[in-house]
C-alpha cells in the first residue's frame, strides 16, 4: 500500500494503460510498434493484480504471484514474436504489416 | 503415497518424459540417422496413449490447483487419440520435408509442448494453472506453425497467430484479473461460493470469455482461423481444428458451469447469439472457398457453432453430449484434413478444381474424403449424424426451438459445401486428373482407424454410455 494514493487512482492508471495498448495494437503498421503495445497490454494487468492483493486482499499472495507469471510468460511470448518477426523479416525484407498480405479472403 | 500423486498427474509426467527422452537422443544422433526418432516417437506416444485409456481416479494436487476426475482423464484419452492419428499423418511430411534439412524430433517436441499445455489447461482448478496451460499450448503451435521456414506463407500464419494469440490471452488476462479484484480468489472452488454479481465482475467474466473463444475461433474472434489454417503445415492446421479447439471447449464448458454459474442468464444469452452468428459466417464463408484447407477452416469454424448449441443446455448432458461430439468430430476432421494432406503431399495440389477425376485414378483416398465430409455434414449412419442428433436434442430440451430450427438451416447450407469436393471428385472428369500415388504405411494405418471411427462410432452405443456414467461430476 501506498500512503495517499487509493485504489481507484491504480485502477484508472492500469485501465488507461491496458487501453492504450489495444489502441496501439491495432493503430501500428509495424510489427515489433505491435509487440511494443502488447507488452503495455500485459504490465498493466500485472500491475492490476499486484494493487488489487495489496489493497483489497493483504495478507494473501495470490495475486503478486500471478503478477510474476505475467511477466516471465510476457519475456517468452515476446521471445518467439520476435524470433517469429525475424522469419517475416527475412522473407519480405521489411517488419511492416503491410508487406503481409499473401493470405486473406 | 508418491505412487498416488504420479496417478494423478500421469498423463502430463510421461509426457514431460517422453519429450525429454526425444530431446536427449536428438542430441546423439548424427544428422544423416535423424529419422531413427519418428519410430521412437511414436513407440513413446503409443505407451501414453495405452497408459492414458486407464480409467482415471479423482483428486486433487498442489491445493486444488490441479483438479482430476475420470471425465478429465478421459478427455485427456480423446486428445492423446487425435494426437496420435496427427502424427501418423505427420510421417510422410517429416520424412520428405524436414529429414534433408536435419530436423525430425523438434515437431515431436513442439506438438507434445503444446499438448502438455492443453492437458494442464483442462485439469486447472484455478486461474493461473488455466492461463499457463492456455500460454504453453498456444506458444509452440506458433513455433510450429513457422516451422516451413523455407515458405513465406508458413512465416505469415504464425506472426498472424502469435500476434492475435498474445492480445486475446492479454484481454482474458484483464478480465481474470478484474474476477480476482472482486472474488478475492483465484481458486475456481472459492469463486463459486461467492454470491453478490458486481458489474466489474461481470465486465471481467466477458473479457475472460473472449480470450476462450478465440480458441474455439467463434465468431467475432475468427479471423485469424482461414489465415492461419492455410498457411500453416497441414498437420498443424489438423492440429489446430481438433485438438486445441476441442480442449477449449471442454474448459470453456468447465468455467461456465462450475465457478460462473450464477451468471448462466447472462451467458446463455451470449452464447445464442455467439451461436447464431458462429454458424452462419461460418457456412456462407465456406461456400466461397476453392483452396480446401480454407475451406476446412470456415467450417470448423461453423462446427464450433454448431458445438455451442449443446453448451448452451448448461447441465450434465450438455457435459456429455459435447465431449461425444468433439469425440466424433476428431475423427471426422482428422480424417478430412488428413486426405486433403495426402493429396497434397503427393501432388502439391490444393484446390478443389484439381480433384477433378479424382476418383478414377485413386479411388480409395477418395472414399476416405468422401466418408469424412459426410460425417462432417451429419449424413445418417455415419458418426457425424448421432453426434449432431444429440447436440440438437439437449438444445431443444431447454427449450431453445428458435435455435435448433437456425442450426437445421445451416446443416442444410452446409450440405451443400460438403458435397462440392465430393462432386469434384466422384463426378467431374478432368483432363490432367491427379495421378495415381501410393502413400506409406504409416498414413495407410492412420485413415483405416479414422474410417472405422467413423463408421462405428456412431453405431456402438457403449461409448455414449460411458462419458454419460463418468460426466456426472456435480
Amino acid at each position: 500500500m501506498i500512503e495517499g494514493i487509493s485504489i481507484q487512482l491504480i485502477l484508472t492508471f492500469t485501465t488507461l494503460l491496458f487501453f492504450i495498448g489495444l489502441y496501439g495494437f491495432l493503430t501500428r503498421t509495424n510489427l515489433i510498434g505491435m509487440l511494443i503495445s502488447l507488452e503495455l497490454m500485459l504490465n498493466s494487468e500485472a500491475v492490476n493484480f499486484v494493487a488489487f492483493n495489496q489493497y483489497l486482499y493483504p495478507g494473501k499472495l495470490q495475486g503478486s504471484i500471478f503478477s510474476l507469471f505475467i511477466i516471465a510468460l510476457a519475456a517468452a511470448e515476446t521471445a518467439l514474436a520476435l524470433a517469429i518477426i525475424l522469419q517475416v523479416f527475412k522473407m519480405t525484407g521489411s517488419t511492416d504489416v503491410k508487406e503481409v498480405k499473401d493470405l486473406k479472403y | 503415497m508418491y505412487w498416488d500423486i504420479f496417478h494423478l498427474m500421469r498423463n502430463e509426467i510421461l509426457i514431460i518424459i517422453a519429450i525429454l527422452t526425444v530431446m536427449t537422443v536428438d542430441l546423439f544422433l548424427s544428422k544423416n540417422k535423424k529419422h531413427h526418432v519418428i519410430r521412437l516417437a511414436h513407440l513413446l506416444f503409443a505407451v501414453i496413449l495405452i497408459w492414458s485409456l486407464l480409467p482415471g481416479k479423482t483428486g486433487y494436487l498442489f491445493g486444488h490447483s490441479y483438479l482430476t476426475n475420470p471425465l478429465i482423464n478421459f478427455f485427456k484419452a480423446i486428445m492423446n487419440i487425435g494426437v496420435m492419428l496427427i502424427m501418423l499423418q505427420a510421417v510422410n511430411w517429416i520424412k520428405r520435408d524436414l529429414i534433408p534439412q536435419g530436423f525430425a524430433s523438434e515437431f515431436y517436441i513442439l506438438i507434445w509442448a503444446s499438448l502438455l499445455g492443453l492437458n494442464y489447461m483442462i485439469s486447472s482448478g484455478d486461474f493461473l494453472m488455466f492461463y499457463l496451460g492456455l500460454e504453453l499450448s498456444a506458444l509452440p503451435i506458433a513455433a510450429a506453425v513457422a516451422f516451413e521456414f523455407f515458405r513465406k506463407r508458413s512465416a505469415e500464419a504464425a506472426i498472424k497467430y502469435i500476434m492475435l494469440a498474445a492480445m486475446s490471452s492479454a484481454i482474458m488476462l484483464f478480465g481474470i484479473s478484474l474476477i480476482y479484484a472482486t472474488s478475492g480468489s483465484i481458486y475456481f472452488h472459492d469463486i463459486v461460493n461467492t454470491k453478490e454479481m458486481p458489474l466489474l465482475e461481470l465486465i471481467g467474466f466477458v473479457m475472460m470469455v473472449s480470450g476462450v473463444a478465440f480458441k474455439i475461433s467463434l465468431v467475432p474472434f475468427h479471423f485469424w482461423t482461414a489465415d492461419v489454417y492455410e498457411g500453416a503445415p497441414t498437420v498443424i492446421s489438423n492440429y489446430l481444428s481438433v485438438i486445441s479447439k476441442g480442449a477449449a471447449v471442454f474448459i470453456l464448458m468447465i468455467l461456465l458451469f462450475i465457478p460462473l454459474r450464477r451468471y448462466e442468464q447472462t451467458w446463455t444469452i451470449m452464447l445464442y447469439v455467439l451461436a447464431v452468428l458462429t454458424m452462419f459466417t461460418g457456412n456462407f464463408f465456406a461456400l466461397r472457398q476453392q483452396n480446401m484447407k480454407r475451406f476446412l477452416a470456415y467450417s470448423s469454424v461453423a462446427q464450433a457453432g454448431f458445438i455451442l448449441l449443446g453448451v448452451i443446455g448448461g447441465n450434465v448432458r450438455a457435459l456429455e453430449t459435447v465431449i461425444y461430439f468433439i469425440l466424433i468430430y476428431i475423427f471426422s476432421n482428422v480424417a478430412a484434413f488428413g486426405a486433403v494432406h495426402v493429396i497434397a503431399m503427393h501432388s502439391g495440389k490444393e484446390n478443389m478444381k484439381d480433384y477433378e477425376g479424382l476418383y478414377r485414378t485413386n479411388p480409395l483416398i477418395s472414399l476416405v474424403l468422401m466418408l469424412a465430409l459426410f460425417s462432417l455434414a451429419g449424413i445418417p449412419f455415419l458418426a457425424g449424424f448421432f453426434g449432431k442428433f444429440f447436440l440438437y436434442a439437449t438444445a431443444a430440451e431447454k427449450g431453445y426451438y428458435w435455435l435448433v430450427f437456425i442450426a437445421v438451416i445451416n446443416v442444410t447450407i452446409s450440405l451443400y459445401y460438403y458435397l462440392l469436393p465430393v462432386r469434384a471428385a466422384f463426378l467431374r472428369k478432368s483432363e490432367n486428373p491427379i495421378p495415381h500415388f501410393k502413400s506409406d504405411i504409416y498414413t495407410r494405418i492412420g485413415l483405416v482407424i479414422l474410417v472405422l471411427g467413423i463408421l462405428f462410432l456412431g453405431l456402438y452405443s457403449p461409448v455414449y454410455e460411458y462419458i454419460a456414467e463418468i460426466s456426472k461430476i456435480f
